[in-house]
């Protein structure tokens, strides 16, 4: 029915199976739909949230969604600016994930901040020594930038090439697209950074606090390296999850190599920067707080297994898996250190945000738990499903992996 | 008061934050328009179309 629409000399499923495949994500859009509505419509008592949990399960999303989408403007950086020709059979799917992942992080906010018909006062009364206000800034305009790196992909569509005007316009915009990318490097940073600076700051918080260089907490460089780290990992993860429906070789091994050598690089020297940062806190900002590490831990199902996970299991273990070349070319092996170092990023986030605030400050303050109403999750699940429709509609309908039709002859 | 910002007030710290978005939101805008006058000169032919 579509095959008009489907990119020449590629096998695709039948509109059908396209269709059935579509309707759990679009069950997820629903759930999420709905839970939107209800959120706007009767307000934010629909969540969990509460003065001590302002930040909640979608900023955990957030922020992971974010961190794992970093593989957008990391490859977008190696590919058109450090030159690394063999990342372009991969870039496309790079900067579809990461524009799913920051479009879907964007909608989320639009109902985290409770009243979106004032979400422009952020830009209008800029408070400019807010961290998250440089967040909302730079993520605004990375969001632009990475549908300008979308929009030449979308114009390689076989009817959209047809009509001239948009063939040379996604030509002419793929020629300049070196700009595009150095601008998107030089926003992503900024805005990695700053959301992790923005829990380094909260001096009152020491679960969080973190000293630092000049203005920037140690978690402003911390956050940048394990987002780019971990977003070329999501990246591998995504194309192979691609792979394995498909049942098709897309992505020539020598590129999703070199991506997962980058990512061990760039993971061991997180671990270590990582783990001298626990140190610095743990005997530095904690003590002069006058509490213990374990005090951390005395209530609630918050352990320091959580720590232990996020550094050895998550981090240290996917290191060595991806640094040790007989490891990174073993398929299984390379999937579960990508699956490891993404869930690492993940945990991070979480103890950030949720953990920080659940942990009591004050003698008298109490520990605080907070479990997500089916209201949130349905947001959250909803970008989940709005990312599987858009990848899937873009695998269908659009040749996002260059070296596919060599890759998969078609035997007639 | 600038047309972007209520609170503008002249002194660096605002110079450097609104400069940095200013200059990012610059290239964009640039860029865009560079590549919309390419591609009219090009569709009418005054310029050579390039292939990738």
């Amino acid at each position: 029915m579509d095959s008009p629409l489907l990119p020449h000399g590629v096998k695709r499923c039948s509109t059908w199976a396209f269709f059935f495949w579509t309707l759990p994500w679009l069950a997820l859009l629903a759930w999420g739909g709905l839970s939107a509505f209800l959120c706007l419509w009767k307000g934010l008592n629909q969540t969990n949230m509460s003065n001590v949990f302002a930040f909640a399960l979608w900023i955990v999303f957030d922020l992971a969604v974010i961190a794992l989408g970093a593989g957008a403007f990391f490859t977008g950086f190696l590919t058109y600016i450090m030159g690394q020709k063999e990342l372009k059979n991969i870039i496309k799917p790079a900067v579809i994930i990461g524009f799913i992942c920051y479009s879907g992080a964007m909608a989320m906010l639009g109902i985290d901040i409770g009243q979106p018909i004032r979400g422009w006062f952020i830009f209008w009364h800029a408070n400019i020594h807010s961290m998250l206000v440089e967040v909302s800034f730079c993520i605004t305009c990375y969001l632009m930038v990475l549908a300008i790196e979308f929009i030449p992909i979308i114009l390689e569509n076989r009817k959209l090439e047809e009509i001239k005007e948009l063939r040379i316009f996604g030509h002419s915009l793929h020629e300049i697209m070196a700009v595009f990318a150095a601008t998107g490097t030089f926003l992503s940073f900024f805005h990695q950074g700053s959301l992790g600076g923005m829990f380094g700051v909260m001096y009152a918080r020491p679960f969080a606090a973190r000293e630092g260089f000049y203005i920037w907490p140690w978690t402003f460089f911390l956050f940048v390296l394990s987002a780019i780290a971990c977003g070329p990992c999501f990246t591998i993860l995504c194309t192979k999850l691609t792979e394995f429906f498909s049942r098709k070789k897309l992505v020539p091994d020598s590129a999703i190599q070199l991506l997962a050598k980058i990512s061990a690089w760039l993971l061991s020297l997180y671990m270590v920067l990582k783990i001298a940062d626990y140190l610095g806190w743990m005997y530095g900002i904690i003590p002069r707080s006058g509490l213990t590490f374990e005090s951390f831990f005395r209530e609630g199902p918050y352990g320091v297994y959580l720590v232990v996970c996020e550094i050895i299991v998550c981090g240290i273990l996917p290191a060595i898996i991806l640094m040790v070349p007989k490891g990174r070319q073993n398929q299984g092996w390379l999937i579960i250190a990508c699956l490891l170092n993404c869930t690492g990023i993940v945990l991070n986030r979480f103890l950030f945000i949720v953990v920080t605030l659940a942990i009591p400050v004050m003698p008298f303050d109490r520990f605080w738990g907070y479990l997500p109403t089916w209201q949130e999750w349905g947001i959250g699940f909803a970008v989940i499903g709005y990312g599987f429709l858009l990848f899937s509609a873009a695998y269908r309908y659009l040749p996002i992996f260059p070296k596919e039709r060599e890759l998969n002859p078609i035997t007639e | 008061m600038t047309p972007f910002s209520f609170e503008w007030q002249w002194n660096i710290e605002y110079m450097i934050f609104f400069g940095l978005l200013y200059i990012a939101l610059g290239i964009i805008g640039i860029g865009i328009i560079v590549t919309v006058i390419r591609t009219g000169l090009q569709a009418l032919g005054f310029m050579r179309e390039r292939h990738f």
